[in-house]
């Protein structure tokens, strides 16, 4: 019997707690592959962050830290440079990237941080149950906007990868997305891609992954991919940012 | 025990001068403590050090009752004199400081460190003017410790400079 | 050995360096500043890294990084600066993480000023961040042990997985004195099997403060206090001076007990009995030799740069056996030995309550 599909050596088998057609799966599956490609398992030391990636350490079948909200890039930071022949990736989502975890990201980026971060943007804080995120469109209801973000109250939503881009630091940045089998291919590329720029010491590297969020999007799992693409989409428009390798003609 | 405070404007070399008196110290296998003041205080306002010098362990690195104070301008003057203890010697930089100590229970030594230190040619030794008044006014440490203090303290680049430094210290010896 | 003239944070610094450190990840504040400086010039120089963090926050989660990396790791602040770091210590304490935290304690509470205090006592010994968790919390008293309670705070910190704080204030940090360092240059580094280094022909390793299930938790927690305990029964360093025939003892650490050596002195001189009680270690506290020194007849007098922190501990220790005082300077002003005497003098003569 030929084996034409398996799970990747550098995820575990622990069932993973995420909510039905949640994307989280997929893109820890991704993260996994890449990290199979590239043989980087038994150097890779990944860093979960808080909301609903923080049981990721007992996903990633590496070495795995746990860090605060908002601090993985730090704490990425503080074993990167310690160990500098590690491959060191964050995992963390939208709360914890752009709302509590702004510095972090921003100053991580800016300091070009030879580390690779998987940005997961589902317009939401799933963990705690549906609030708004700094991410969260205009007239999106979440808890904490049960109206609808307006601008007069809460402002704009941010978009990481634009923000990043007026940044000397970083390396690569790419926007990709979940909503259907094609874009997931191409999303694994991007990571894969984020994992090579680290690997080459070419610097910081971000891949932000637009993901749905079916349970506090109050939609079913298959409604929430078309309201991704509707949605999301024409605000964080997909493609790359950054990519120092695209200027050296590779 | 000799506890000595060294008050002035900031650039007038007195986190230095205690810093060379309690080297000096040192070299003597001394106990020594050198604090100084901290912070904004440091640049532009006034500044200055405590230092203490003792044959055993040192308590309080703070000098509160001084048994000397070397002060290189007015402000500091007013601040120190009534301060140092019955008993105490206060040197004061004259060239600076146009004001006479009313009191009668200390040694008070006028120095014009400022002009002396002119005459020599830089005015940055105004302090080693003062240190040489406090070696011959006291035996707080000896005038050899302060010259290898000096070859330790100052980088050798710097070593042309240590002949000028012993002069303005002989200089103030004669002021008592 | 040749002894060298050095700012206690200067003297700590070199310590550290000498004790193995592979890692400073800091933030500017007065009056810690020498701290970051001395590493920028020399830690990268000696096979380490510096690094400035963007704040405290970053700084002590990039420690947490590094200390589960497995390598010797520290950093810096003083009063304002150590409380935005108190998640990141929460959190390294709950990890059993090791590292040295240093805090050169400045007036607070708020902004405070730059002098030198005492008023983060609490913050040290009885917590700080969230959670029950303890820190080991060394005073150093002169500038010496600025540098010998670093090498033991990294020793201390590998021999029990725990963070380990120094608690120095503005004086002991910008003070001047002469230190000696061992010349033999030996690390005693231990295993860390634990690491997160990468898994290679291991398990993987997990690096977590994460504990939801409350069973498994409270199991944890156990094990934790157990730890503590042990800490508490090996680790307890203090200094005690013409204890045996006092009237009064003088009790304070750090830059007060500087102060109060002065003030015994000066009571000795008048035939005062007055003896002087130096903690070390603030936790674990040493309680259990305050408590054999309270006897009838004999009182205590706490001597702080702080409105009455650590006398709270000394009161548990002593249990009513004898009575506890208090003199104490507030808002960055340092107690002098004057000041002491004359509370001493009050209590001789029954002229406090």
């Amino acid at each position: 019997m030929k084996t034409v599909f398996q799970k990747p050596e550098a995820l575990t088998d622990m069932p993973m707690h995420y909510c039905p057609g949640c994307t989280h799966g997929i893109i820890h599956r991704l993260v996994g592959e890449a990290i199979d490609s590239l043989a980087i398992r038994e150097q890779t030391i990944g860093v979960a962050s808080v909301g609903c990636s923080v049981f990721a350490y007992d996903y990633f079948n590496c070495d795995m830290q746990q860090a605060a909200h908002g601090r993985a890039p730090a704490v990425a930071t503080g074993i990167k440079r310690v160990l500098p022949e590690s491959m060191v990736f964050t995992y963390q989502g939208d709360g914890d990237l752009a709302s509590i975890g702004m510095a972090e990201i921003v100053h991580a980026a800016a300091r070009g941080e030879n580390i690779t971060v998987v940005f997961v943007n589902n317009a939401i804080y799933g963990m705690t149950s549906g609030q708004m995120a700094p991410t969260s469109l205009l007239g999106q209801k979440t808890a904490t906007s049960p109206r609808g973000r307006t601008v007069e109250e809460m402002g704009y939503p941010i978009k990481m990868c634009e923000l990043l881009a007026t940044l000397e630091g970083p390396a690569y940045l790419a926007r990709v997305s979940t909503h259907d089998s094609r874009h997931v291919l191409q999303a694994g590329k991007a990571i894969k891609k984020a994992f090579e720029i680290q690997q080459q010491k070419k610097g910081f590297a971000m891949v932000e992954v637009l993901s749905t969020c079916s349970v506090n999007w109050g939609m079913t799992p298959v409604k929430a991919l078309g309201w991704l693409e509707e949605n999301m989409i024409p605000y964080y428009p997909l493609g790359v940012y950054r990519d120092v390798t695209a200027k050296e003609g590779n | 025990m000799a506890e000595i405070i060294i008050a002035g404007f900031g650039g007038q070399g007195v986190l230095v001068l205690g810093q060379m008196i309690t080297y000096s110290g040192m070299i003597e296998d001394k106990a020594v403590s050198w604090f100084p003041s901290y912070g904004p205080e440091q640049r532009g306002g006034t500044c200055n050090c405590s230092v203490v010098i003792a044959e055993d362990e040192i308590g309080s690195p703070l000098v509160t009752v001084p048994t000397t104070a070397i002060v290189m301008n007015a402000p500091s003057f007013d601040r120190f004199e009534p301060k140092v203890g019955k008993g105490g010697l206060l040197i004061y930089n004259s060239s600076l400081i146009d004001k006479k100590s009313e009191r009668d229970d200390i040694r008070v030594i006028a120095v014009p460190a400022n002009q002396i230190a002119d005459e020599l040619g830089n005015a940055r030794v105004a302090n080693m003017v003062l240190l040489g008044t406090l070696l011959e006014a006291t035996n707080v440490v000896k005038t050899e410790s302060v010259e290898k203090a000096l070859k330790n303290v100052l980088s050798e680049r710097h070593h042309d400079l240590i002949p000028l430094n012993m002069q303005a210290l002989e200089r103030g010896r004669a002021y008592q | 050995m040749a002894k060298i003239l050095m700012k206690g944070n200067e003297a700590l610094s070199e310590a550290a360096i000498r004790a193995g450190l592979k890692a400073f990840y800091g933030y500017p504040i007065t009056p810690q500043n020498e701290v970051p400086a001395y590493m920028a010039e020399h830690l990268p120089l000696r096979g380490g890294v510096y690094l400035q963090a963007e704040s405290e926050v970053s700084a002590i989660n990039m420690v947490y990084g590094a200390a589960g990396a497995g390598v010797r790791v520290m950093t810096s602040s003083s009063s304002p600066g150590i409380s935005l770091k108190q998640e990141g210590i929460s959190y390294i304490a709950a990890a059993q993480l090791p590292c040295v935290i240093v805090n050169v304690v400045r007036n607070g509470p708020g902004l405070g000023g730059i002098q030198p205090a005492q008023g983060d006592y609490f913050q040290a010994v009885k917590g700080g961040g969230h959670g029950d968790y303890r820190l080991i919390v060394l005073a150093p008293g002169n500038v010496q042990e600025m540098a010998d309670l670093t090498t033991l705070g990294f020793d201390l910190a590998d021999k029990w997985r725990n963070p380990v704080m120094i608690l120095s204030d503005g004086i002991l940090g910008q003070m001047m004195e002469p230190v000696v360092f061992s010349e033999d240059g030996a690390v005693s580094e231990v295993d860390k099997p634990w690491a997160t280094n990468g898994a290679a022909g291991r398990e993987r390793n997990i690096v977590n403060s994460l504990d939801i299930i409350p069973d498994k938790a409270e199991k944890n927690m156990l094990r934790l206090l157990e730890k503590y305990d042990q800490i508490k029964a090996e680790e307890v360093r203090w200094q005690e001076h013409n204890t045996e025939d006092a009237d009064v003892i003088l009790v304070g650490y750090g830059t007060s007990a500087r102060v109060a050596r002065s003030a015994m002195e000066l009571a000795r001189k008048e035939g005062l009995k007055v003896g002087l009680f130096r903690p070390i270690t603030l936790w674990p506290f040493p309680e259990q030799r305050l408590a054999e020194l309270a006897k009838a007849g004999r009182s205590f007098l706490a001597v702080e740069m702080s409105a009455g922190q650590m006398i709270e501990d000394v009161r548990l220790a002593v249990n009513g056996v004898s009575p506890v005082h208090l003199s104490n300077r507030l808002g960055g002003m340092v107690p002098t030995p004057e000041d002491v005497l004359e509370k001493v003098r009050e209590i001789l003569e029954g002229r406090v309550s």
